[in-house]
């Protein structure tokens, strides 16, 4: 019988309770029907995002022989950081009490029975949140794909997101969203602008300098494949994003809604903005340049989205779109690096500047809840909030450049991170994985 | 000895196709073989721009249309062709003319301007 079997559940996590006293002050949640629906749909917007928003968006921007290897980066990343995360990533990101790491007490989802819920997100089963969770580590690792698409190994790139996850994620993860340092200082992250876009900007960046640029990179016609695909992809992770940043809130709340709307009026003023620069320039408006615009909105709110009011949302997205813009069609010829597909230039910069401008940005009228009097920043008159995002930033990028770092030089003494002269040549599709599009 | 025939060679802007193919119909051209090519010539190629870097196409889309025809026809579908295919822009192509010796229909065994 079931019965039995969740009893023994509820002994774990009655020991857990014993063991962590702020658990047990804060754990008893009651599992609420609309937020548990709410945080479902959610959890299913943001895999979304990954299959096939990203597959999409990025596998139309690289050249044809190329696509399928790089939707594939997307797939294994699905495939391989759920398993890791069920079994031991998410317990080290979000159980236990320390500072840096959580402890093993969830692995393989021990002590998580029909009942329980995370101190973290008290109205909805634990079992949601640890799946929700899992779709943000899993678009986090597929994402750095992006800048090292055309080249790396599929062999290198599965053992780079096996362990990136735990030197750079789980730790990440925990210390601004599982009970960690930078979440005791009062560090704003809604949706991951330090955990999943500063992280994977700068994994991209390191990945894309260590790999070294294309064959033919500044030379040779490596033109987008099929923009269509990437327009279509971006129209799922724009959708998507609804999920990400408005289930952030963890409930179906007022919070979420306002998320919500932060989110998309971003996006728009970042397609605008990008867009207009490009036809200020150039004298045409591209589409890559609209829905890079959109994504950079979209990544740029996403560490303010809960905390700042709709009109803010423009704001941030205008500057993504400026400012991303400059890092994608000047900064990267400036300093010659070849990220690919600018998971730097969108993510990166738009995850370091998001964050901190949720110092700026942070509304007290918005932040406050039920015993909590809210965060002022900036513009409320308080520079404190500021200062906090700033060191946010700081620690994420110095451990992102240390641990992506660590990362590759592990997996480089395993296998090679890139494929051969002769395979990048021909294509990743025929090379990788024998399989080509045709006509 | 029959009447000549002439191939006429024409390489033209593919959004062109359509009214070449309808002002040669109206002077009495029944058939030609449209291909999907790629060339330049003095145009040499556009350039394209993602994300800041600029990339030089040199071969551009073109459509090359195969006729073959009795040879009065000839200055007639030549002057259609170039007054549809014509928008005053660099790249709108040329017509080239060469002489055909033999044509045969492959379901009636009709051969040369029988066959055409």
């Amino acid at each position: 019988m079931p019965r039995v079997r969740w009893d023994r559940f509820g002994a774990a996590l009655g020991a857990t309770l014993v063991a962590c006293p702020a658990l047990a002050q804060d754990g008893g949640g009651k599992i609420d029907g609309a937020d548990t629906a709410f945080m479902i749909a959610a959890t299913a917007l943001v895999l979304m995002m990954t299959l096939p928003g990203l597959a999409l968006f990025y596998s139309g921007m690289v050249r044809k022989k190329n696509v399928l290897a790089t939707m594939a980066q997307s797939l294994i990343a699905t495939a391989l950081v759920s398993l890791l995360w069920i079994g031991v990533a998410y317990s080290l990101a979000f159980s236990g009490e320390g500072a840096f790491i959580g402890d093993a007490s969830r692995s393989l989802l021990a002590g998580i029975g029909i009942d329980t819920v995370s101190p973290f997100a008290k109205t909805i089963p634990e079992i949601l949140f640890m799946l929700y969770q899992m779709t943000f580590a899993v678009i986090t690792c597929a994402l750095v794909a992006g800048s090292v698409a055309e080249r790396m190994k599929f062999s290198a790139f599965m053992l780079f997101c096996a362990l990136w996850l735990f030197i750079v994620y789980v730790p990440s993860a925990h210390w601004v969203w599982g009970g960690g340092f930078l979440q005791k200082m009062g560090l704003l992250d809604f949706a991951g602008g330090t955990v999943v876009h500063i992280n994977a900007g700068i994994a991209g960046l390191v990945c894309a300098l260590v790999l070294g640029s294309r064959v033919g990179f500044g030379r040779e016609n490596l033109s987008p494949f099929d923009l269509s695909l990437a327009v279509v992809g971006t129209g799922l992770l724009w959708v998507g994003w609804f999920g990400f940043n408005g289930g952030s809130a963890l409930a179906a709340n007022s919070r979420a809604v306002f998320a919500i709307v932060a989110t998309h009026l971003a996006a728009c003023a970042g397609a605008l903005v990008w867009s207009g620069l490009e036809w200020f320039q150039r004298g045409k408006p591209s589409v890559l340049g609209v829905i890079s615009g959109a994504v950079a909105g979209l990544g740029t709110i996403t560490p303010a989205s809960g905390y700042v009011l709709p009109w803010h949302g423009v704001v941030i997205g205008m500057i993504a779109g400026g400012v991303c813009y400059w890092f994608c069609t000047v900064a990267k010829y400036k300093f010659r690096y070849d990220d690919t597909l600018d998971v730097f230039g969108v993510h990166g910069v738009g995850g370091i500047m998001g964050t901190l401008l949720a110092g700026v940005f942070a509304t007290r009228a918005i932040t406050a809840s039920e015993g909590d009097p809210g965060v002022a920043g900036l513009l409320e008159g308080d520079p404190h909030q500021l200062y906090v995002q700033a060191i946010g930033v700081l620690v994420t990028i110095v451990w992102g450049v240390i641990g992506t770092m660590a990362t590759l030089k592990i997996v480089s003494m395993i296998t090679p991170l890139r494929v051969t002269y002769d395979d990048e040549r021909e294509g990743l599709d025929i090379a990788l994985h024998g399989e080509a599009l045709h006509q | 000895m029959s009447a000549q025939m002439k191939i006429i060679t024409a390489i033209i802007k593919p959004f062109k196709l359509d009214e070449v193919r309808e002002a040669l119909t109206e002077i009495g051209v029944h058939g030609m073989t449209a291909t999907e090519v790629k060339g330049y010539g003095r145009q040499k190629g556009h350039a394209e721009i993602y994300r800041g870097a600029e990339y030089i196409v040199a071969f551009l889309p073109k459509v090359k249309i195969d006729m073959a025809l009795p040879e009065a026809l000839v200055d007639r579908a030549i002057e259609a062709i170039r007054l549809a295919a014509y928008t005053g822009h660099i790249g709108d192509g040329k017509i080239f003319v060469s002489p055909l010796e033999r044509a045969m229909r492959i379901r009636t065994g009709e051969t040369d301007s029988d066959a055409l």
